[in-house]
């Protein structure tokens, strides 16, 4: 027998949407015990083609070749029965039950004597036990799901995977929600997979990770393919010119806002939760950037959430322009010209069915109440336009409902619908997160030009790159606790992170 | 061609529910053309009257992705008290025996606010104890009947159904705005102006955009700066206060009233809306829906009879229908997806 060159090898797909050629002739060959990396920006069809994969479509020309076998998948079942499995960016356990029966969900073993078949929880148990110390995870089998962190079920996830005998795994930004130590568990788990002959195919934005951890990476760009390279021939910088097609001279926009007086004085905010943020206290200067800095878990989230009046405050002050005022709800913290874009864009952002006039409109309703209680439509409209032209939503109308747009897009709206009330003070929760690396520029253009015009920013963000080239001051978090503030100046990776990782044992 | 396919079946699905009651109207005037006629129109209309005017406030409900269960009891309440304070001077049961005659709109203003406070009730628990609304208004549903059985057993009227009333308050639903074939019935004209009065308050009112927000994402809805106990509570109110008036209403045309009006007018007025195209995991609505949605239930109703079909069969027709309603409409937005 000779020996297989690809595990994998997806020949020559494409894909017609009526209106839209998802994918052009697209190739993608996978070697055996291999990490290889998927990449290109949202909607360059990296999920559409994932989607062939796994039998959710059917590719209108092409083949894929498993094993040097051609395959029929006509859904997840029969991929996962091929050795085919995936672990979504966002996982679905069933969050009530123990982790051997997540594991085992759909097949669990049985015992018993003709038609009298009961589930052999002991068989089950041990199973689950055996295949997490073959794996090296450390979790009972027993423990109830919900319990766990996301990074442990993602784990258990994996073994599942690995349970079904799986020889390609699909990771769907597998660290999306993971912190660093965990990032570097995962890793752990991939290499050791990588040593078995299993093959990752690994999707993801975050350019480091991927030089970091894969061996091969083929970049897509609007539904076709763009070429396949060995890790070590990539920097960041041409994946990102490949990705989006053009040289990337710079990822971020020049900036010239010159940061004023105090705008804002946060003084001793703290948590009703003693596991959440406490005794932080902070300035904010007009026309100023200032970044968040922290590892999962650093509270960053519930600290601006608490300055936008969505959570409570055990004890705190709030100073705006050298008066004390008071936040207790989101229509406090709106009186006082502040807005709040969050993290979870699709949770807290937008009206999924709604249009974008609505999307837009609905925090500021107010502006356009008329007499009698009725609202000016032509005006919401006419707003709704400007906004999407000066921030350059795609979109074929403003009667489109938000959720047929892209993530850049919505987000677009969503910064959108907060500068309409004309805020002071932008509160900024992870803006590019899940956004590909053309519109994040434009975010980044849009962020600058907010602070030049004198407005004032705080902005979470968990990559590294964005926090240190978009922020005036760095504040970094760890555990709630404020560990320290960076001038732009003297801040870096290196000075960021042992302050994130302070009170870390 | 292949998009031209996607667009055609995008608008099937759309309209299928204006595809359903052409169908309809069409197999049972095939059945029998004298169906086609303007008295069946005028038939249905007032039919479909009081019920337009209560899935409308099922609606409200529904768009914020909750549901009222108390429709039906509120209704019985109205109707109730509305007819007791309604009856002739010499009726021999009267439920008030000295009650001067009061002016027609007091008690119909004392039913509404009736089912208005029941509304608050319901939107506060809702709200304020974050009870789901399904529960909430199956607990003021058992209460309403309570209490509304309560006032109907109180000496001298110890649950005589309600009767005599004055011909002054009676003519609202039977009365009609000329005779003859093309005359215009009040209740008619009635619920057309409250539909027109909710269209208003769906598509240009700032609690309507807060009510599609509410139902589309209350967590966005939150962060938006948008109150939202508060315009859940005003949602319940004013759905509330619609069931009130329809309860009057029902008093009016039928010339009586018992703590029984009303029982299960909740269910229809749901069904009503979901085949309208109402979501029940909410954000989508509207009352042209809604108002077709009714008129489906009518026509099912009034054309089966008509062509001497067994009622046990058109409540079969009548449930195949809901449950394809919402089969297609979930189609609709898996198709989207």
């Amino acid at each position: 027998m000779t020996e297989i060159k690809f595990l994998l090898e997806m020949d020559n797909i494409s894909k017609e949407f009526p209106g839209v050629k998802a994918l052009d002739d697209v190739t993608l060959k996978v070697r055996p015990g291999t990490v290889h990396a998927l990449m290109g920006e949202n909607g360059a069809g990296k999920s559409t083609l994932m989607k062939c994969l796994f039998g959710i479509y059917k590719q209108d020309t092409g083949d894929i070749i498993l094993n040097g076998q051609k395959l029929e998948i006509h859904n997840s079942k029969d991929a996962l029965n091929y050795g085919i499995s995936m672990i979504h960016q966002e996982l679905h356990p069933v969050p009530h039950r123990d982790v051997m029966e997540n594991v085992w969900l759909g097949r669990f073993p049985m015992k018993g004597i003709g038609p009298f078949q009961f589930v052999d929880h002991k068989k089950m148990y041990f199973d689950t036990a055996a295949l997490f110390q073959q794996l090296e995870i450390d979790i009972d089998p027993n423990a109830l799901v919900k319990t766990l962190s996301v990074s442990k079920i993602q784990s258990i996830e994996i073994a599942k995977a690995v349970s079904f005998n799986s020889k390609i795994i699909v990771m769907d930004e597998p660290t999306s929600s993971l912190t660093g130590n965990e990032v570097e568990q995962l890793f752990k788990i991939i290499r050791d997979l990588r040593k078995r002959g299993v093959s990752i195919i690994y999707i993801s934005h975050k350019m480091e990770e991927i030089l970091q951890i894969s061996d091969d990476v083929t970049i897509m760009r609007d539904g076709k393919y763009i070429g396949t390279w060995n890790a070590s021939e990539l920097t960041t910088d041409l994946i990102i010119s490949k990705m989006v097609g053009r040289d990337l001279t710079q990822r971020f926009p020049e900036r010239s806002n010159v940061p004023g007086e105090v705008v804002l004085r946060v003084e001793n905010l703290t948590s009703p939760n003693p596991r959440s943020f406490k005794n932080i206290t902070f300035d904010l200067r007009k026309g100023e950037v200032l970044g968040i800095s922290g590892l999962v878990g650093a509270q960053r989230t519930e600290l601006i959430e608490a300055i936008f009046g969505l959570r409570a405050l055990a004890e705190g002050k709030f100073i705006l322009n050298g008066q004390e005022i008071k936040i207790q709800s989101p229509a406090d913290a709106k009186k006082h010209k502040i807005a709040l874009l969050t993290e979870e864009r699709r949770v807290t952002g937008i009206f999924p069915v709604l249009p974008i006039v609505e999307n837009t409109a609905i925090a500021y309703l107010n502006a356009y109440q008329t007499s009698y209680f009725l609202l000016d439509e032509n005006k919401m409209k006419e707003d709704t336009r400007k906004s999407i032209e000066k921030l350059r939503v795609k979109t074929p109308s403003i009667k489109e409902l938000i959720k047929n747009l892209s993530g850049g897009n919505q987000q677009k709206v969503l910064i959108g619908r907060w500068l309409l009330t004309n805020p002071d003070i932008l509160l900024l929760d992870e803006p590019t997160r899940g956004i590909d690396v053309g519109a994040k520029f434009e975010i980044y253009t849009i962020i600058t030009e907010l602070a030049k015009q004198g407005k004032s920013i705080i902005m979470i963000s968990s990559e590294m790159p964005e926090i240190l080239g978009m922020s005036d001051r760095i504040m970094v978090m760890c555990e709630g606790r404020l560990t320290g503030i960076l001038d732009k100046k003297n801040a870096t990776e290196r000075e960021i992170m042992r302050h994130a990782t302070l009170y870390l044992v | 061609m292949n998009f031209d396919t996607k667009k055609l079946n995008e608008f099937l699905l759309q309209y299928a529910i204006y595809g359903v009651l052409l169908v309809l109207i069409v197999a049972i005037a095939i059945y029998n053309s004298n169906f086609l006629s303007i008295n069946t129109l005028r038939d249905i209309l007032m039919q479909s009257s009081t019920r337009v005017i209560i899935a409308l406030g099922a609606g409200f409900v529904l768009i914020t992705a909750g549901v009222d269960l108390s429709a039906g009891r509120v209704v019985g309440l109205a109707a109730v008290l509305s007819g007791s304070m309604l009856q002739v001077a010499d009726y021999s049961r009267r439920f008030f025996p000295n009650l001067p005659d009061l002016p027609i709109w007091i008690p119909i203003l004392v039913a509404v606010i009736g089912g208005l406070i029941v509304g608050i009730l319901n939107g506060w628990i809702v709200a304020k104890f974050s009870v789901p609304p399904f529960i909430a208004t199956l607990g003021t549903y058992v209460m309403v009947y309570g209490v509304n059985s309560i006032y109907f057993d109180m000496k001298p009227n110890e649950s005589q159904p309600i009767g005599g009333l004055r011909p002054d308050f009676t003519i609202i639903g039977s009365g009609s705005i000329g005779v003859g074939p093309y005359s215009l019935p009040f209740i008619v004209l009635i619920a057309l102006a409250v539909s027109y009065i909710v269209w208003i308050i769906f598509n240009k009112t700032k609690l309507g955009k807060n009510m599609y927000a509410i139902g589309g994402n209350i967590n966005a809805a939150k962060v938006s700066g948008i109150n939202v106990g508060l315009n859940l509570i005003l949602i319940y109110a004013i759905a509330g206060a619609l069931y009130g008036f329809a309860g009057v209403l029902e008093a009016a045309r039928t010339g009586g009233a018992t703590n029984n009006y009303g029982n299960m007018y909740e269910l229809d007025a749901i069904a009503a809306c979901v085949v309208g195209g109402v979501s029940t995991t909410g954000g989508i609505g509207t009352v042209p829906g809604i108002l077709v949605g009714v008129v489906i239930f009518t026509v099912i109703n009034y054309g089966l009879t008509f062509v001497g079909m067994n009622p046990y069969w058109q409540l079969i027709i009548k449930g195949l229908i809901i449950v394809a309603a919402v089969a297609v409409d979930i189609r609709k937005y898996i198709s989207r997806t």
